[in-house]
């Protein structure tokens, strides 16, 4: 590491602060004040906008025993889960497989990559909207499809039949965020040495060999990361499960709540169904997302880093 | 033989892919009646009335150009008050510097929007909610672990030679950074500049709480109030999603190498 000077004469030192202090003021005024102020107003009780008495814990417990909440908030964390599970599954099995063919396809590579690349790009929310229209019943392009294919008995309200509105919105997530992982693998392949393959080639080692016994070990740490950053992806999942449902979840053609996610809650216990004292039971569910994401993702951090150092 | 079935997995896959962004834009190019009684068809003739229909009936041109600038803005004030901060932290050591770059980095697992109600409040008391220099703000903050993290490392990586001869020259710190330095990371800047337009171009959580005046909604927001307001009118509704991937698509072909870049940076983390 270059070190470069480090004493200088004081006015230097001076003109430092005015280096570091607006990118300071910034980030403190507008991202790190608003997070402790709601670590702070969780634990009181809220009137509005007027607090009230010290609350305690009584936000966090009462996350889990007022009505609505106690009815939405383990099923939208199953969901949530289901959701990191779904996507982080097609992520590290197809989405190396397709990083790992495309190595061997330099010529179409450039053009494929980006086809892949385009749906992650736009983001849930564009995503959402469009299946939503895709997968309408009555004048949805797949029915139509599957009508056409003589497949009709096929065809259902796919994101308002309960049974297969979380798994297809799960699906619509795996396929808007496959471009992810294809762009992770492909740098991390780009990045190996080519030796150790050729070595292994040389001894012998079949292609299957090659890649379970070479290449994968050596792409361990990408799969942590991929993982982690799904992990933190999934628990923030708000926009794609709102323009396929709709905040309610359960709109007119909606599944009841079955695809509420643990963003949404957070968002309509912040906006819509808080109540008087929505302050304080959005912040208490704030730190408690916070914690779980934070923590999780820290230590897996820790463990992808132990295994690969 | 094995070839093979690479490039059938490939190719198949492109499909998925691709299909749904297909049908997008062929169903944008006809007339709505054609849509809703064929949902899967080719256009007969290329009927761009969608377009001007998304574009001027439902604001889509005043949307677009909000996004711009709030993107571009939020873009160019985190990259501005970045810079100076990262070449600090990633040349000097003082006293608290190493606190200091904790403290920045740490928001790169701070999840921003789980502050939203103290940052609605924050931004009520100083007049900038239903404000695109709020959003602005608050986009800004967002990316400026992210820049440091991005810039410091550069910064570090460039030789301390540069420095002293501009030193001995005469240069002040502010000229040393400002004419020598700077211009050696343009290609971290490159990235952070394309890396963070991306989600900030495609954020809807925070002007759906931040902002109430439709002539201020940036796309995701002006989006969902037009699916509300042209339920029916699908081939104006594939307009709509048309304009609002277009200018990422784009940016992805011309920037491919910063997006990976950015990817794989927090690989480091």
């Amino acid at each position: 590491m270059v070190q470069a000077v480090t004493k200088g004469s004081s006015t230097r030192r001076r003109g430092r602060v005015w280096f570091l202090l607006p990118a300071f003021l910034l980030y403190t005024v507008f991202a790190v004040y608003p997070l402790v102020s709601a670590l702070a107003d969780s634990f009181w009780t809220w009137e509005g906008t007027a607090r009230g008495g010290f609350a305690g814990a009584r936000n966090f417990t009462s996350l889990f025993t007022t009505f609505p909440l106690n009815q939405q908030l383990l099923p939208a964390f199953w969901h949530t889960v289901a959701f990191f599970v779904g996507t982080m599954v097609v992520q590290n099995t197809f989405g190396l497989l397709v990083a790992v063919l495309l190595v061997e396809l330099p010529r179409a590579r450039r053009f494929l990559r980006t086809v892949y690349t385009v749906p992650y790009l736009i983001g849930g929310l564009v995503v959402g909207y469009l299946w939503s229209l895709l997968l309408s019943p009555a004048f949805g392009p797949l029915n139509a499809g599957l009508h056409a294919a003589g497949l009709g008995s096929l065809a259902r309200p796919w994101l308002g039949d309960p049974a297969t509105a979380l798994p297809v919105v799960i699906l619509v997530n795996a396929w808007q965020y496959l471009g992810f992982p294809v762009l992770l693998f492909g740098a991390a392949l780009a990045g190996l040495p080519p030796e150790y393959g050729e070595a292994a080639r040389v001894d012998g080692a079949s292609a299957g060999q090659r890649f379970f016994r070479v290449t994968l070990p050596l792409l361990l740490p990408s799969i942590g990361v991929v993982t982690i950053l799904t992990f933190i992806g999934s628990m923030n999942t708000f926009e794609l499960v709102y323009s396929l449902e709709g905040a309610q979840g359960n709109q007119p053609t909606g599944p009841g709540g079955a695809t509420d996610v643990l963003g949404l809650i957070f968002y309509r216990v912040a906006f819509q169904e808080g109540g008087s004292n929505a302050i304080g039971l959005s912040s208490a569910l704030a730190v408690l997302l916070f914690v779980v994401t934070f923590g999780i993702a820290v230590a897996a951090n820790r463990v992808v880093r132990r295994r690969t150092a | 033989m094995k070839r093979f079935f690479g490039h059938l997995i490939l190719w198949s896959y492109a499909v998925v892919a691709l299909a749904p962004l297909v049908v997008m834009v062929l169903d944008s190019l006809r007339p709505n009646a054609e849509v809703l009684a064929h949902p899967l068809a080719l256009p007969r003739s290329l009927d761009f009335s969608s377009y001007s229909t998304a574009w001027t009936q439902a604001s889509f041109s005043v949307y677009v150009r909000n996004s711009f600038a709030v993107t571009v803005g939020a873009v160019a004030l985190d990259v501005l008050v970045s810079l100076p901060a990262a070449y600090i932290l990633g040349r000097r050591r003082f006293r608290g510097s190493g606190v200091l770059i904790a403290y920045f980095l740490a928001g790169l697992m701070l999840p921003v929007r789980l502050g939203i109600l103290p940052i609605f409040y924050l931004l009520g008391s100083i007049g900038l909610v239903d404000s695109r220099l709020g959003l602005m703000l608050v986009y800004a903050a967002g990316g400026v672990p992210f820049s440091i993290f991005i810039l410091s490392a550069f910064f570090r990586g460039l030789p301390a030679e540069l420095e002293e001869a501009a030193r001995i020259d005469g240069a002040g710190e502010f000229r040393i950074f400002a004419r020598v330095m700077t211009p050696l990371v343009k290609p971290a800047i490159a990235t952070v500049v394309v890396f963070r337009f991306v989600p900030l171009w495609n954020d809807f959580f925070f002007p759906l709480v931040l902002l109430r005046t439709t002539d201020r909604y940036t796309l995701p927001v002006g989006l969902t109030q037009f699916f509300g307001e042209f339920q029916t009118n699908w081939s104006a509704l594939f307009a709509g999603l048309v304009i609002a991937t277009v200018p990422l698509v784009v940016l992805f072909l011309v920037a491919t190498k910063q997006i990976v870049e950015g990817l794989t940076a927090g690989m480091g983390r």
